[in-house]
C-alpha cells in the first residue's frame, strides 16, 4: 500500500514538471499587419528569449476588417489570448460587454502618464483595461531635396505655409500639397485632425466641446475647414480620385513636396524613399504662438477574458507595460512612440524630429475620438464626408460646420442646449 | 382491392442533399436575419421590439435620409444596367449570330472573360484605368487630343455612380450576350427559312421574328438583373470604400447596409439595424420579382416550335 502514495506523489511532480515544461502558445490579435515581420524578427524573439516556456504568434487581420472580425471572433470564443486594442469606444465596448478582461491592477500601469491611460479607460477612470502601446503624432513630412533645389524653408507660421506652396506651384517640378480626397479618410484625419488643433486650442477646444461650451459652428471649429478649402488649390491634378495609396507613392517616388500625413508613415516610408526627409508641425497663425499637435493614442494591448492562458499572457503583458519593451518597440517601429514614461533613446532622426515637438508644442488628441463617435450618424465617418465635400468645393465650411453640428446635436446631450 | 402504391422512397432521397445544403446555407439564414430584424440590443441585453426597427428605418429622418439616397442610388444603378447592358448584350448576340461571322468564337469568348473575374480584380483594374495619376485613361484621350475631356470620374459626386454602373455593365455585358446568344441559336431553321420565303431578311427579320422569339430570355435577364442589382455591394465596395464616396453619391442598399451591420472605422456595428435592411432588401427584391411574375412573364407569348 505504500507504493501507492509515492507513485502519485511521482506522478504529480511528473505532471507539474511537464506543465512547466510544456509551451503554452500565445496568440495576438491585431490590425497591424504591416509590422507583421517586425514581430517575427525582432519583438517575439526578444521576448521568447526571456520565456522560453511561451510561444507568441502574431496573428494581424487587415486594419478595415480588424473590427468587425474580431466582434466576430470573441462573440464565438476563437479570438486570441492577447486583443490589440482600438483607442476610445471600441475597446471601451468590448470591456464593457466582459470581453476584455480589467487590467488596472497591473503595477506597470503606474509606468504610464494618466493621459496615456485615458484612451483605455472607463470614462470615470477607474478601469484600465488595456495596456498603453504606441501613439502617432500628426504633422507634414517634406522632401528636404526638393526644399533645397527650390530654396525654401519648412514654414513656420501659416502665412510662410502658403508662400512655400505658391513657390513650389510656380516651379511646377512637384506637386505642391500631396493630398487625395477619394478616400475622405485624409481630408479628415490628415487634413482637419492635423491643423485644427492650432485654432481650437488643442485639449481646451476638445474639452469644450465635449461639455457643450463650443460647438462646431465656432469659428475655431470653422477655419480649419476654411484652410482645407485653400488647400484645393495645391493639390495634384485629378486629386478627387486620388486614393491614399496613390498620395504615399506620390510623395515617395519624389513628385509630391509637402505630404500632410503622420509618423506612422515613417516606417514605411524610409525603406522606399532615395530622398532626404524632414518634418515640420502644423504651421501656427502668428509667429510666436503656441503650436498644437495632435499626438493620438493609437493601440494598446488587452486580455481575452475569455482566454485560457492568462498566466503567461499577464507575463507578456508586464513586458508589454516595461520600459525595456517601450524601447524595443519604439526602434522597431520608428513613428510608433511609445507611450511610456521612461525616456526612449530614438535612433531615427525624422521619428526624433517628430517626437521633440512634444517639447515644445501642446498635445491633444483628434478631437472626434473620444464620447463624441458614440451615436448614430457618427461623428467621425461624418467629418470624413464633411471634410472631403469641403475640399472638392461641393460644401462651403460653413454649411459643413453646421451639419457635423446637427448631426452631433440630434443625440450628444451636452450639445442639446 | 387494388393494390396500393408503395410509397417512392427514391424521391425524398434523391431531393435531400440539395433540400438540406438550401435549407442550412439559405432559408435557415434567411429567417434568421428576418428575426434579428425584431430585436434590439441595448445596455441591458437584447429586447424584442417588434417593428420598432423599421419604423427607425423610415421614420427617423436621418435614418430614412441615407436610406432613400441608397435606394434612389440603386434605382438609378439599376436602369443604367439596364438600359445599356441589356441592349448591348441583344446586340452583340444577333452579331454573333449571323452567320459566316469570322472569328466569332474568340469575341464570343473575349467578352464573356470579365464575368467570370472577380469583382476585386475588375474593380482595381479599372480604379488604375481611370486613375488619373497612373491610368491610362487620361494618357490615351491625350492622343487622341482630347485630354480636356479627362475628368476624376469616380471622385466627382455627379459622375461616380454612372462610373461605377458602367463599369459593372463592363463585367457583366457576357451575361445577357450568352443566354441571348443561346436563345437565338434556337430558333428552328424553318422559321427563319418561312421568312426568307414571304421577303424578310435582315433588319426586318430581327425585329419582326427573332425579337418576339426571345423575349422569354430578355425577361428572365431583365430580373437577373433586377436582382444582381439590388444585392450589390462588392464592386461599390472595391473602387469607392465602404462609405461609398464622393459624398455617399455611390451608396446603395449593399454598402449601407454593409456600413449598418458591421460598423465603420469609430462606428460600431448594429447587427439589428443592418438585418433590417437585409429584411428590406428582400422585400424589395421580393416585390420585384412578384411584379414580373405575374404582371408579365404570364402574360407573355410563348411559342412552341
Amino acid at each position: 500500500m505504500k507504493s501507492i502514495p509515492f507513485a502519485a506523489l511521482l506522478l504529480g511532480t511528473a505532471l507539474v514538471g511537464t506543465s512547466a515544461l510544456a509551451e503554452t502558445t500565445l496568440t495576438i490579435e491585431s490590425w497591424r499587419n504591416d509590422d507583421l515581420p517586425i514581430w517575427q524578427e525582432k519583438i517575439i524573439p526578444a521576448f521568447e528569449k526571456a520565456h522560453p516556456d511561451i510561444k507568441v504568434v502574431f496573428a494581424p487581420s487587415a486594419p478595415t476588417e480588424y473590427n468587425a472580425a474580431l466582434n466576430s471572433k470573441l462573440d464565438a470564443g476563437t479570438a486570441g489570448d492577447l486583443i490589440t486594442c482600438r483607442p476610445y469606444d471600441a475597446a471601451l465596448a468590448l470591456y464593457q460587454k466582459g470581453q476584455l478582461a480589467d487590467l488596472s491592477d497591473m503595477k506597470i500601469m503606474s509606468n504610464f502618464p494618466d493621459v496615456a491611460k485615458s484612451a483605455w479607460q472607463t470614462d470615470d477612470g477607474k478601469h484600465t483595461f488595456c495596456v498603453p502601446m504606441a501613439s502617432v503624432i500628426h504633422g507634414f513630412i517634406y522632401n528636404k531635396d526638393a526644399f533645397k533645389e527650390l530654396g525654401i524653408e519648412p514654414p513656420k507660421t501659416v502665412d510662410e505655409f502658403y508662400a512655400d506652396l505658391d513657390k513650389i506651384k510656380a516651379d511646377g517640378t512637384y506637386i505642391p500639397l500631396d493630398m487625395g480626397t477619394h478616400d475622405q479618410w485624409e481630408a479628415a484625419t490628415m487634413g482637419y485632425q492635423n491643423i485644427g488643433p492650432t485654432y481650437w486650442k488643442g485639449e481646451e477646444g476638445r474639452k469644450a466641446l465635449l461639455d457643450g461650451t463650443q460647438k462646431l459652428t465656432d469659428p475655431d471649429w470653422v477655419e480649419p475647414f476654411k484652410q482645407l478649402a485653400k488647400w484645393s488649390n495645391y493639390l495634384g491634378d485629378g486629386y478627387k480620385a486620388q486614393t491614399y495609396p496613390d498620395s504615399q507613392n506620390l510623395f515617395t517616388l519624389g513628385r509630391a513636396a509637402i505630404y500632410p500625413s503622420g509618423s506612422w508613415e515613417i516606417p514605411v516610408f524610409e525603406p522606399q524613399v532615395d530622398f532626404e526627409m524632414g518634418a515640420f508641425p502644423p504651421p501656427v497663425q502668428k509667429a510666436g504662438d503656441t503650436c498644437y499637435i495632435s499626438d493620438q493614442p493609437d493601440h494598446a494591448m488587452g486580455l481575452n477574458a475569455a482566454s485560457k492562458n492568462k498566466d503567461a499572457a499577464m507575463t507578456f503583458l508586464n513586458w508589454v507595460g516595461s520600459a525595456d519593451f517601450a524601447q524595443l518597440y519604439s526602434n522597431a517601429l520608428p513613428g510608433f512612440f511609445s507611450l511610456n514614461s521612461a525616456k526612449i533613446e530614438l535612433k531615427d532622426p525624422l521619428a526624433q524630429e517628430f517626437l521633440s515637438w512634444r517639447q515644445n508644442c501642446k498635445s491633444t488628441i483628434r478631437s472626434t475620438y473620444q464620447i463624441l463617435s458614440r451615436g448614430t450618424p457618427n461623428l467621425e465617418n461624418a467629418t470624413w464626408a464633411a471634410s472631403a465635400n469641403v475640399m472638392n468645393g461641393t460644401q462651403s465650411p460653413e454649411d459643413a460646420a453646421a451639419e457635423l453640428q446637427k448631426d452631433l446635436a440630434s443625440w450628444y446631450k451636452p450639445q442639446q442646449k | 382491392m387494388s393494390e396500393r402504391k408503395p410509397f417512392r422512397w427514391h424521391i425524398p432521397i434523391f431531393l435531400a442533399p440539395a433540400v438540406i445544403i438550401y435549407t442550412a446555407v439559405m432559408i435557415i439564414p434567411l429567417f434568421a436575419t428576418l428575426d434579428l430584424s425584431l430585436y434590439t440590443t441595448g445596455d441591458d441585453g437584447i429586447h424584442f421590439v417588434g417593428l420598432d426597427n423599421f419604423r427607425t428605418l423610415f421614420g427617423d429622418p436621418r435614418w430614412a435620409k441615407t436610406f432613400w439616397n441608397a435606394f434612389w442610388n440603386n434605382v438609378w444603378f439599376f436602369l443604367i444596367n439596364m438600359a445599356v447592358q441589356n441592349p448591348i448584350g441583344i446586340g452583340l448576340a444577333a452579331l454573333l449570330s449571323l452567320p459566316g461571322l469570322r472569328f466569332a468564337a474568340l469575341y464570343r469568348s473575349a467578352i464573356f472573360v470579365p464575368t467570370i473575374l472577380s469583382f476585386v480584380i475588375v474593380g482595381f483594374v479599372w480604379k488604375l484605368i481611370l486613375s488619373p495619376i497612373w491610368g491610362i485613361a487620361p494618357g490615351m484621350l491625350t492622343a487622341i487630343g482630347m485630354r480636356h475631356l479627362f475628368e476624376p470620374w469616380l471622385g466627382q459626386e455627379t459622375t461616380a455612380l454612372i462610373t461605377v454602373s458602367l463599369i459593372s455593365v463592363w463585367q457583366f455585358i457576357g451575361i445577357p450576350m450568352m443566354l441571348i446568344y443561346a436563345a437565338l441559336l434556337s430558333i428552328p431553321e424553318e422559321v427563319i427559312e418561312a421568312a426568307e420565303v414571304d421577303g424578310i431578311t435582315g433588319m426586318a427579320q430581327f425585329w419582326r421574328i427573332k425579337l418576339p422569339l426571345i423575349l422569354p430570355s430578355i425577361g428572365i435577364i431583365s430580373i437577373l438583373t433586377f436582382v444582381g442589382n439590388f444585392n450589390a455591394f462588392d464592386l461599390i465596395y472595391v473602387t469607392q470604400g465602404a462609405l461609398a464616396g464622393p459624398d455617399f453619391s455611390t451608396d446603395i442598399l449593399g454598402t449601407f447596409m454593409y456600413r449598418t451591420f458591421f460598423g465603420f472605422q469609430l462606428q460600431l456595428g448594429d447587427p439589428n439595424m443592418g438585418a433590417t435592411i437585409a429584411t428590406v432588401m428582400f422585400a424589395i427584391i421580393l416585390i420585384g420579382v412578384c411584379l414580373y411574375l405575374f404582371g408579365i412573364q404570364r402574360r407573355m407569348r410563348r411559342y412552341q416550335f
